[in-house]
């Protein structure tokens, strides 16, 4: 092999670039002692005594200098728990960072994911970064801040109010100035935060609410190392895993030797039911594996449900908890007049990320595991990793590095655990392991299946009297929260690890249920849950959970009973929405549809839909024109419209891409998606047999956003995906009168459907 | 002994001519630029120029690259200054998680010399078969057109 010198690398000026270098180089030049970060529940122990509800994570995470640190070359390290999904939750906390502490955005240095240097701010999902990470980033900052200029107050012996702050220059008014830098802090920050620094006030906002460029756009669009499965590590191996045929595979038996002879081949690793392999090359671990694939034997007796046959199988299977988790009866005694029922049914869908899983872990001669992983929750993952393998918590270093968009627990966590389960046997060397994209699609926790089902009893006037909806569905939460059984691999181990039975996620983020509590305010208003926790195919989060399938069924069946009493579906919306918020997006989509056509042309529709993501977080009104092609059955979406109200916006361009993207996505889910499996196997192995929108598929799509300047921050990476399902259905009833109830709405169901004339 | 160029400069390698060149580029010659995203040509993350036109590497033995020219999408930007493509991807902030944005810009790139002036329609029609999951498409469309126009300008 001759090796030649690396093409090369362009070096880009950024905004700030993720540089732990440069934290371990400057951390050490001022004279600062940091204490031990400590976890969330010890922090919350040692403040056992203080009662102040600190903002945000800082609640965890109560100390300044577990956030931040001013260093001596001019710097200002961030450090967060939170981790970048692809998203640019980074980048927004950058900026928040720079507002608070008045510094040039450029000096921020952030630190993200890595468990011995970060706060634990637990798993990065729900869409509560924006909430829970930068708004401990804002009351820290401006905390650090009023520290430094009390440190220059009291040298100058000035009264704080009477300084102003550029870049890190204190200026007093009589021509004074000393800096951030020149300011030796000593212990001034190893104190929790008391969180009575008031924030500024939005009118003298520089960064917050400026669309600023992500930060590591200019490391990705030119080719520079950024993502884990760029990490080159000096003599590190290659591994890959074999799985069984299905869930409940058991290895009878496997020609290891075979394998084990082949060039380049370091260990085949066999362990109970577990069974992977460690080569030089990727190529070399890839072609053993195969060998292996093909000498094993497995005992398989799963006999799953089948894609077609899980909506009975959710109403049959035998339910863990049945929970009303709203159930308001009316007061009033008005007479029913009809009752209009629905059955909505969303099958699972994958994550399916681009990049396959990735993870490099490295079993120290010191006995520490070093796992760099493209996890949402290093922590949790990290401890779950430690049980598994019976190494002490604190010998397992998680770092996070960049993945390929995850959307929520995909396969993250599991390449991480098995490339530590594989790393274990050849101490001292760096082991990377990447699945394949059948391992991928077939392994991976899907969202899960659900039915809805909903009723609305009407007044002779068209009132709705009464709402009812009930829900089935598997569990939406099963992330290796320290526990070993919610990693794939560790239920094949020789002493295998059991799943821990998942609970359902209650108020007021909910899980299953999530969203399924309409937003709007009827007299009667019952919601049921029911909760199963067995579960055929392996579930787990997926953006949005619960919220989806219940968006898609409330704002699908808010259609059909105004189409029954022939109002007007925003009308009718508005008439029941008392949340100014909510109604201002609601009818901002209304006016960028634009007014109705006079006429209307045949097959063309036009639907809208609305949620505000967990009842707690951003509002979002999508609306769409389609046109339906009534012989193909296949439905062109022409034009998409977004309208959102995320709070105070700190960077609008990057809400606006996640809104965008997650509208997308959710398209794609609804229009195309399905997880096919028969009654052993998951069918859907790859991007031909699970096609996703692709870009002659896809809208323009326009969005407008409200800002709610000093309003909290709202999560909008999740906002999209139930409006989303639901104003497509409603556009194509629109267009052709045909209800689809089934996702997705691929051409045969919407012409089988036509078939039936159901409307 | 294999030879051809890589961005540019004259490489050897040794490497098992059935080799897939993906793996040959990311192992061997440290290629961020093209990623592993199938395996099996059809997503196009792995997409790399050869002789300009557009290859997804991982389906392409080794062998097929000998004597001929393979870019990257490190090989795109001259001196550290990133190409009027890559460009315009970072000004129209034309990604997500931008793991298959190398093989979108450098199936642009392709298709941007074969057609300098081109309408909205033939960009998404030359990007089709490459999948993004985080639905960039439109940006990514915008950011194509953006570097069209520069190139007519």
């Amino acid at each position: 092999m001759s090796k030649v010198s690396n093409p090369p690398h362009p070096r880009l000026p950024g905004l700030a670039t993720l540089n732990r270098r440069s934290l371990l180089k400057t951390a050490g030049y001022l004279s600062l002692q940091f204490p031990l970060l400590l976890s969330g529940q010890e922090a919350l122990s040692a403040s056992a005594n203080e009662p102040v509800r600190l903002p945000g994570d800082l609640q965890t995470n109560r100390t300044l200098s577990a956030w931040l640190r001013v260093n001596a070359d001019q710097t200002i390290t961030l450090l967060v728990g939170k981790v970048e999904l692809g998203q640019g939750v980074l980048t927004a906390v950058g900026q928040v960072c720079a507002e608070e502490l008045d510094v040039d955005i450029s000096r921020i240095r952030i630190t993200s994911g890595d468990t011995r240097l970060v706060p634990n701010e637990g798993v990065t999902a729900g869409s509560f970064s924006m909430p829970y990470c930068a708004t401990a980033v804002q009351y820290a900052s401006a905390e650090v801040r009023h520290i430094l200029l009390s440190l220059a107050a009291e040298k100058w012996s000035l009264p704080i109010d009477s300084l102003q702050v550029k870049d890190g220059v204190i200026a007093s008014s009589t021509g004074q100035t000393l800096t951030y830098w020149d300011l030796v802090l000593g212990g001034a920050l190893e104190r929790e935060a008391t969180g009575a620094i008031a924030p500024k006030d939005p009118s003298l906002y520089r960064y917050i609410g400026q669309s600023m460029p992500r930060i590591d756009f200019p490391l990705k669009m030119t080719g520079q190392s950024i993502f884990v499965h760029e990490l080159r590590l000096p003599g590190m191996l290659h591994a890959r895993v074999v799985r069984p045929p299905s869930y409940r595979s058991r290895l009878l038996s496997v020609n290891v030797s075979r394998a084990q002879a082949m060039p380049g081949v370091v260990k085949v690793v066999r362990n109970g039911s577990f069974l992977g392999v460690i080569a030089k090359r990727e190529s070399q671990a890839d072609a053993a594996s195969r060998v292996l694939e093909k000498s094993a034997k497995w005992q398989t007796d799963t006999q799953l449900p089948t894609h077609d046959g899980i909506f009975d199988w959710l109403l049959k299977a035998p339910t863990h908890t049945v929970k009303a988790i709203k159930s308001q009866a009316r007061a009033s005694a008005e007479v029913v007049s009809q009752v209009l029922e629905a059955t909505y049914q969303r099958p699972f869908h994958m994550h399916a990320s681009i990049g396959t899983s990735c993870a490099v872990a490295t079993f120290t001669h010191d006995g520490d595991m070093v796992i760099q992983l493209h996890s949402q929750s290093v922590f949790e993952t990290g401890l779950s990793i430690a049980k598994m393998l019976g190494l002490p918590a604190n010998k397992v270093h998680c770092k996070h590095m960049q993945g390929a968009g995850c959307y929520g627990h995909n396969m993250a966590d599991d390449a991480a655990a098995d490339a530590a389960l594989l790393a274990k046997e050849v101490m001292g060397s760096p082991v990377r392991l990447q699945y394949t994209r059948a391992q991928e699609h077939q392994w991976e926790p899907y969202g899960s299946a659900m039915v809805v089902k909903t009723q609305a009893s009407l007044s002779a006037s068209g009132e709705i009297l009464d709402w009812d909806l009930k829900l089935w569905s598997n569990p939406h939460q099963v992330r290796p929260n320290g526990d070993p059984g919610n990693l794939l691999s560790a239920r094949y181990l020789e002493k295998p690890f059991d799943l821990v039975i998942p609970e359902n996620g209650g108020p007021p983020n909910y899980a299953a249920d999530r969203n399924a509590i309409a937003l709007y305010e009827f007299k009667g208003h019952k919601v049921t849950t029911n909760f199963i926790t067995e579960m055929p195919v392996r579930a787990s989060s997926t953006r949005g959970l619960g919220a989806y399938a219940n968006v898609f069924s409330i704002e699908s069946f808010m259609d059909e009973v105004a189409a029954k009493l022939q109002v007007d579906p925003i009308e009718h919306r508005l008439r029941y929405l008392k949340d100014t918020r909510a109604r201002d997006v609601l009818q901002k989509v209304t006016s960028l549809l634009g007014p109705k056509p006079v006429v209307k042309a045949p097959n063309m529709g036009r639907g809208v839909a609305f949620a505000r993501y967990k009842n707690i977080a951003c509002y979002c009104a999508v609306a769409f024109e389609v046109e339906v092609n009534p012989q193909t059955g296949y439905i062109r979406v022409l034009k998409a419209f977004v309208a959102a109200d995320a709070g105070q916006l700190v960077n609008p361009d990057g809400v606006k891409n996640q809104l965008e993207g997650g509208l997308i996505q959710s398209l794609s889910w609804t229009l195309k998606e399905e997880v096919k499996f028969n009654t052993t196997t998951i069918l859907s192995e790859d991007w031909a047999s699970y096609p996703i929108l692709r870009f002659s598929e896809v809208p323009p799509v326009h969005i407008e956003l409200i800002n709610r300047p000093g309003m909290p921050f709202l999560g909008a990476g999740e906002a999209a995906q139930g409006p989303t399902s639901a104003a497509l259905a409603n556009a194509v009833f629109d267009a052709i009168g045909v209800r689809l109830r089934r996702i997705p709405f691929t051409p045969d169901r919407v012409r089988a459907s036509m078939a039936k004339g159901q409307s | 002994m294999l030879t051809f160029k890589l961005n540019g400069q004259r490489v050897q390698s040794n490497a098992a001519l059935s080799e897939s060149l993906l793996s040959v580029l990311i192992e061997d010659f440290h290629i961020n630029g093209s990623k592993f995203g199938c395996g099996l040509q059809q997503c196009g993350s792995c997409t790399v120029l050869v002789d300009g036109k557009p290859l997804r590497a991982c389906g392409a033995p080794l062998s097929s690259v000998a004597g001929r020219s393979v870019q990257t999408l490190e090989g795109l930007a001259q001196a550290g200054v990133p190409s009027r493509l890559q460009q315009a991807f970072i000004d129209e902030q034309a990604a997500q998680c931008g793991y298959c944005t190398s093989g979108m810009i450098l199936t642009a790139q392709a298709f941007l010399e074969r057609n300098p002036n081109p309408s909205e329609q033939e960009v998404r029609q030359a990007l089709d078969s490459n999948l993004c999951r985080c639905g960039a498409h439109n940006r990514i469309v915008k950011a194509v057109l953006r570097a069209a126009k520069k190139v007519g300008s």
